[in-house]
């Protein structure tokens, strides 16, 4: 394993690369189902198809997301959604047999999981990967969510980062407990608000000591979690200024939090049309967004916001005139958007549509494209735009949301990477065999109170 | 499950065989044991393997190992065991149910309920015993499979002309409750579930003879029931016993513990200490393959527990399973088969197709 110095660096050092990963959504607008190219977002051969492509481009890692309950929309499962999606670990565990080096990451929940059958359900999947697993921290408070789980709604939105630390460092004191990778193992124990473990862990250590952290949270607080816990930030800031600043300002988390500058990477969420030349390029966008984006897709954007059928509308036209009948306290199920102030909004969007003379359609796709978060043009003169941000450290890498299943990657592997890694930014080869040693992340320390425990017994 | 009626008159008196996995695999951190060790499995020609969940040091999770396996292997049929206490229905579900994907159609359940202080200390439940453990079982059976028809077949549609990806007509919910007289804390679950239906529309389901009875898991609940006796003399009569109670719809799979002659040393020398409660067979191969052959006669398959995997294999490939091949006592593997068309069970409808109470009418 790659020893890194174990002096905490107060100053920030670019590596001067940069990495991807993919994160196979399979779910949501972003993915096009309607191309005759258009794969199935379930069977495995999609999956074996994507991993595969992304390994022979030297991808760090491979993302998959957690869903706990079908969204719904005015009520119901909504017909135009795209859902349906497998277990992110039971799905990457079979993936660990068909790829050799890329780092497989599990999205997963704090809220509706129990700390210790999640932190060896990870193991497990770190073990049987000979140490390329990573999870992805997320944390809900929706009680709607709830539903599906024994223990219902339980956690106040308040309490819920507070409740994701316990859980992680309850899941990193299992993961410590084992002394060498032989054993013995330690029982571990944890008195919290909503739970209790008591637990004397099976697994040892994994060829990468433990799984890599990820982390997804946004808001300060979500930030200082991460500063404290995560090796990886999957960041919502892809844009070179904003991920400059974010990069400024998690390296002062870090620090704040006793840890190195270097000690979390980021990895900006992003998408990727790329095409020989910057016309060709351009007239791929119209045709993603076209399809990602149809106009029942449109009305059922604003519906969400609107509470209300809106199918009467013309989506080439303007947005609704009449108000939306959303209360403050409801909520669009699954959607994230619960509290929004549906009128405000509204009067707020058609402002904005009529000042930028944006039909729905138009409007609709310019705040679900991932506008932001994509990267549009030729082969060489994004991997120009992309070396620019390794030279000055804005990202460690990159997160994509391929958005044609499972060819999606194909560009980016054939076209994209050679061009990086003529311009020496982008890995050669994988520098070792699991994924803390491919992203070059530090052997983590034992947690104190495990290092402990083992001195004790 | 009452679909097997052509079971018995299809496979006429041919049997299965299965294997477990047991710790295999786990070698200080190489999973290629694994590989290796489901496809020598598969190649001896076994129909299944299984993969325990047992709290044994070093033993990673039963269905993540069993998902490993299923895109290495073409026609084995992978199972591991799911514990139904201690774990959420809703992830037990939907993790089966991507078994089935990652299998392609060749997952099955064996569901177990947990009894140890331990498991419910670790995830700070109160320790749950006695009637209360099967009834945890049949809750968590019921969840899985109401979850797993939730989508009905053809309920991803992917209708470019009117931008529909679902047919809502054809998600449900599974709105399931814990029966008034559950002994441990109730929970509902309301689906529908996250994934699409599981490719055999709904997994074998398997369970232990113990947990099978009156107030307990229901012999509908199951496909096919785990059978045990203390010696291979009992096991013939057990076997009748268990298959009277359940009916003929329900696969009967007899347990054996199997030690060999092996290398050159005596079965009997190698079987001192272990005891698992199992009939075991411990002598040659060939006394082996005559006792499968009349086991075969009265269970549908048989479940062989080896004593050393490494060592057991070897000799079940070059001596035993041929020569019971040889004898007409195995059924040939179905390649490209699933788990159901081995237990002779045909592809359920969802039970919600027929149903007026969809999602969408909002009933």
């Amino acid at each position: 394993m790659t020893q890194h110095s174990s002096a905490k660096s107060e100053a920030f050092v670019p590596s001067g690369k940069i990495q991807f990963g993919v994160f196979f959504q399979g779910v949501n607008s972003g993915t096009i189902w309607k191309a005759a190219e258009s794969g199935s977002q379930t069977d495995f051969e999609s999956f074996r198809r994507i991993v595969q492509t992304a390994e022979r481009g030297l991808f760090a890692a491979f993302f998959l997301g957690e869903g706990l309950r079908l969204r719904e929309h005015l009520g119901r499962p909504h017909a135009l959604d795209v859902v349906g999606r497998p277990d992110a670990q039971t799905m990457l565990a079979a993936l660990a047999s068909v790829t050799r080096n890329i780092g497989l990451v599990a999205t997963q929940n704090t809220t509706y999981n129990d700390p210790a059958d999640l932190a060896h359900r990870l193991a497990s999947l770190d073990l049987i990967s000979g140490g390329r697993a990573a999870w992805n921290i997320v944390t809900t408070d929706n009680a709607w969510t709830g539903a599906n789980f024994r223990r219902g709604g339980y956690l106040d939105h308040a309490d819920r980062y507070k409740h994701a630390e316990a859980f992680v460092q309850t899941a990193k004191r299992i993961w410590d407990s084992w002394e060498t990778a032989e054993g013995p193992a330690r029982r571990v124990r944890h008195e919290g608000q909503h739970y209790t473990v008591d637990v004397t862990p099976r697994l040892p250590r994994s060829a990468q000591y433990r799984p890599v952290l990820f982390q997804a949270g946004d808001s300060p607080e979500g930030r200082d979690f991460a500063a404290r816990q995560a090796d990886v930030i999957f960041s919502a800031h892809p844009k070179f200024e904003a991920a400059v600043e974010f990069r400024k300002d998690l390296v002062a988390r870090s620090l704040a939090a006793g840890r190195g500058a270097n000690a979390v990477q980021i990895m900006p969420a992003s998408e990727f049309i790329l095409a020989p030349t910057a016309e060709e390029a351009a007239a791929k966008k119209e045709w993603v967004r076209s399809l990602q984006i149809g106009p029942q897709q449109a009305l059922a954007y604003l519906e969400q916001f609107w509470g209300l059928e809106l199918s009467e509308y013309d989506p080439d036209g303007p947005l609704p005139e009449i108000d939306p009948v959303v209360e403050e306290t409801s909520e669009t199920r699954g959607s994230g958007f619960h509290g929004a102030k549906a009128r405000q909004l509204a009067d707020q969007w058609r402002a904005e549509a009529k000042d930028k003379g944006l039909s729905i359609r138009q409007f609709v796709t310019s705040k679900t494209a991932r506008i932001d978060a994509t990267f549009t043009g030729s082969y060489s003169a994004v991997a120009d735009q992309l070396a620019e941000y390794a030279r000055v450290g804005a990202v460690d890498g990159f997160n994509i949301s391929p958005w044609l299943i499972p060819t999606g990657l194909d560009d980016i592997v054939n076209h994209l990477v050679p061009e990086l890694q003529e311009r020496g930014v982008y890995p050669t080869e994988y520098t070792g065999s699991t994924l803390r040693e491919n992203l070059g992340l530090e052997t983590p320390v034992r947690s104190a109170e495990a290092a402990e425990a083992v001195r004790a017994s | 499950m009452s679909t097997t009626e052509a079971r018995a008159t299809e496979t006429g008196r041919a049997g299965f065989l299965a294997i477990e996995l047991d710790g295999a695999g786990w070698n200080g951190g190489d999973f290629a044991g694994l590989a290796e060790a489901v496809l020598a499995a598969e190649s001896a020609g076994f129909h299944a393997a299984t993969f325990t969940d047992a709290p044994v040091p070093g033993r990673a999770n039963a269905l993540q190992r069993a998902a490993f396996a299923g895109p290495v292997t073409r026609s084995i049929a992978l199972v591991p065991e799911v514990d139904t206490v201690y774990t959420e229905p809703f992830h037990v579900a939907t993790q089966l149910a991507s078994l089935d994907y990652v299998t392609t159609g060749r997952a099955g359940w064996i569901a177990t309920a947990t009894d140890s202080p331990e498991a419910a200390a670790a995830v700070g439940r109160s320790d749950v015993t006695g009637a209360a453990l099967a009834q945890e079982a049949a809750a968590s059976i019921e969840v899985s499979r109401r979850l797993w028809d939730s989508w009905e077949d053809d309920a991803v549609i992917r209708d470019v002309a009117t931008g529909r990806y679902i047919d809502v007509d054809k998600l449900h919910y599974a709105d399931f409750e814990t029966p008034a007289d559950f002994a441990g804390p109730g929970y509902s679950v309301k689906g529908p579930s996250i994934i699409p239906r599981p490719l055999q529309g709904q997994l074998p389901v398997l369970a232990t003879a113990s947990l099978l009875g009156e107030g307990q898991v229901s012999a509908e609940a199951v496909d096919a029931v785990l059978v045990s006796a203390p010696t291979t003399e009992l096991l013939a009569a057990e076997i009748r016993d268990v298959r009277s109670r359940t009916g003929a719809s329900v696969a009967v799979i007899a347990e054996l513990d199997v030690v060999l002659h092996s290398r050159g040393q005596a079965a009997a020398e190698r079987t001192a200490g272990s005891h698992s409660g199992r009939a075991r067979y411990a002598g040659a191969a060939g006394g082996l393959t005559d006792l499968l052959e009349s086991l075969l006669l009265e269970a549908d398959g048989v479940r062989l527990h080896p004593a050393s995997l490494a060592l057991e294999l070897d000799e079940l490939s070059r001596l035993v399973l041929p020569e019971l091949r040889r004898r007409g006592a195995l059924r040939p593997p179905v390649q490209d088969g699933t788990f159901r068309d081995l237990l002779g069970l045909t592809r359920p409808v969802s039970r919600y197709s027929d149903s007026s109470a969809a999602v969408a009418a909002g009933n």
